[in-house]
């Protein structure tokens, strides 16, 4: 507990190192089934935590939670400092005060889905200046740039006036990458992102991910990719039944797992 | 074969076309704008709403048309406040207008359907998407929702309209000498009936012929997404090993 208030306390006076993002106690049931049951998370400017759990661990949810794509039933969500206000609908559950708010956090935490979402009644460069000209305002020619420079990045240019529906999985879910690169968002949420891809695009995705985390970029993975998890991220949180069996530095949680539900999960995915 | 009949007969049809046009555009025009209202309507959340459009299709969807134009031509002057009524009667007592309203009370009902349909048919992951970007409900809805739903609703729109077409000949048996009342005219002055009916047949057809073109122009506009690529042969270099 002291420990707590001490990084309270230090977060309180050097703003640069506050979290960029800070979930508290997060809890979500989904009629009578708790899927988290006090999740808490932190996540500092640079982190790449990647989120390892077994399906039903609620996982994804507590991700999506954090965007408010699913509401929390309680606990708290920070981004960057910034609490995400929260209040009582009269049916007694839990909604967001102020949706003003809740769309300009969304704008700086990008998210890749595992079955992409991209629009697909736009090409692919307009998917990816949609939302900085129509959210941040931006004006659409520097927009239109950014976007080709991205896509040149995750390697996917000569696609830019294809339509997702024409592209490979592997392609379309790079163009997401991108379309999420082109917010500058503060942090990105990837959500089980290679998980719908057949297994000889796995390999492309990974690549332009584990770049993304070489720059530097804050990102929370909730993946089923065990060796990202290891060699890419710097910190593993492993969820079970909707909560945090352990977490750690990714080479030691590997090399010693600090409980059986995790060595049974790892064990599970090496056979 | 009496060519010179054939020929006047149509002569005689085509000239109502502007009317039966007429007809059909302000019912079609102001039955979008009721089914805009009813589809919003459906999609607000409020209950009563849903019980509203509900009843309202369950009304307009489920009699005849010809009943529905009998009873708004027929029908509602027998109400004094209507006869009284500054607004309804200029309205209710023209027989133009008395179409027009039924068509378009009528097409509501199956375009909020069609509509509401469309809307629920939108993949929910991209308008997940939409919000995870942090747009508001509106834009959400103007560059996502809309513009997908569209799609989706207009092949049944296209059917919808093509209905109303040839529903506009009902607009005769209220005294408007549209295609229709004007064939039938000429088929009660000269006994001809295969010859008149065929000729407003034909142009029924060719006028339906292009209405469904049309549509199928614009759906093949608005989907290129839907259809193959047009270059499949380009080579896609891999990702660089060091990005």
């Amino acid at each position: 507990m002291s420990a707590n208030v001490a990084a309270a306390a230090q977060a309180a006076s050097s703003p640069d190192d506050k979290a960029a993002i800070s979930v508290k106690d997060l809890r979500k049931c989904f009629g009578d089934h708790e899927v988290l049951k006090g999740i808490s998370l932190e996540a500092h400017k640079g982190d790449v935590i990647s989120i390892l759990g077994s399906s039903g661990s609620g996982k994804s949810t507590m991700l999506r939670c954090i965007n408010l794509l699913e509401t929390p039933d309680s606990g708290e969500v920070r981004v960057d400092g910034e609490l995400i206000k929260m209040k009582q609908s009269r049916d007694g559950h839990q909604m967001p005060a102020d949706i003003r708010q809740v769309e300009r956090i969304r704008a700086n935490l990008a998210m890749v889905f595992q079955s992409f979402n991209l629009w697909s009644h736009m090409t692919v460069l307009e998917n990816l200046v949609a939302a900085p000209t129509h959210v941040l305002k931006r004006p659409r020619a520097e927009c239109l740039e950014q976007a080709e420079a991205l896509l040149k990045r995750v390697g996917i240019w000569e696609r830019r006036n294809y339509y997702p529906p024409h592209m490979s999985g592997g392609q379309q879910q790079r163009a997401a990458i991108a379309r999420a690169l082109a917010m500058n968002p503060k942090v990105m949420l990837f959500d089980e992102p290679t998980s719908a891809l057949d297994p000889e695009l796995v390999g492309e995705v990974l690549r332009v991910m584990r770049s993304l985390a070489e720059e530097g970029r804050t990102m929370l993975v909730v993946t089923h990719e065990m060796g990202f998890a290891r060699d890419v991220s710097s910190k593993v949180m492993f969820l079970h039944k909707g909560e945090v069996d352990s977490a750690g530095e990714p080479k030691e949680m590997f090399a010693r797992p600090p409980t059986p539900q995790f060595k049974q999960f790892i064990a599970n995915f090496n056979k | 074969m009496d060519f010179d009949f054939y020929l006047s007969t149509i002569w005689s049809v085509l000239k109502a076309l502007p009317l039966t046009l007429e007809i059909w555009f302000f019912g079609i025009a102001f039955g979008l704008i009721i089914a805009t209202g009813l589809t919003w309507l459906r999609a607000s959340g409020y209950k009563s709403g849903e019980y509203f459009t509900r009843a309202y299709v369950f009304v307009f969807r489920g009699s005849p048309l010809l009943v529905q134009l009998y009873l708004i031509y027929f029908g509602l002057s027998q109400f004094d406040f209507v006869r009284h009524s500054p607004i309804l009667w200029p309205i209710l007592r023209d027989p133009m207008y008395c179409t027009i309203v039924a068509m378009a009370l009528n097409t509501a009902a199956y375009e909020s359907e069609i509509f509401r349909g469309a809307l629920r048919a939108v993949p929910v992951g991209q308008i997940e998407a939409a919000k995870a970007f942090g747009m508001s409900a509106f834009t959400r809805f103007r560059l996502v929702t809309l513009p997908i739903a569209l799609r989706l609703a207009l092949p049944a729109y296209s059917t919808e309209i093509i209905l109303m077409t040839k529903a506009t000949a009902l607009a005769s048996v209220v005294t408007i000498m549209e295609m229709m009342g004007t064939a039938q005219k000429i088929q009660h002055d000269t006994f001809r009936p295969i010859e008149v009916l065929t000729c407003a047949g034909v142009i029924y057809l060719l006028l339906n012929l292009s209405i469904a073109r049309l549509f199928a122009w614009v759906e093949y506009r608005l989907s290129p997404h839907l259809r193959p690529p047009p270059e499949q042969s380009q080579q896609i270099k891999p990702v660089p090993e060091v990005l």
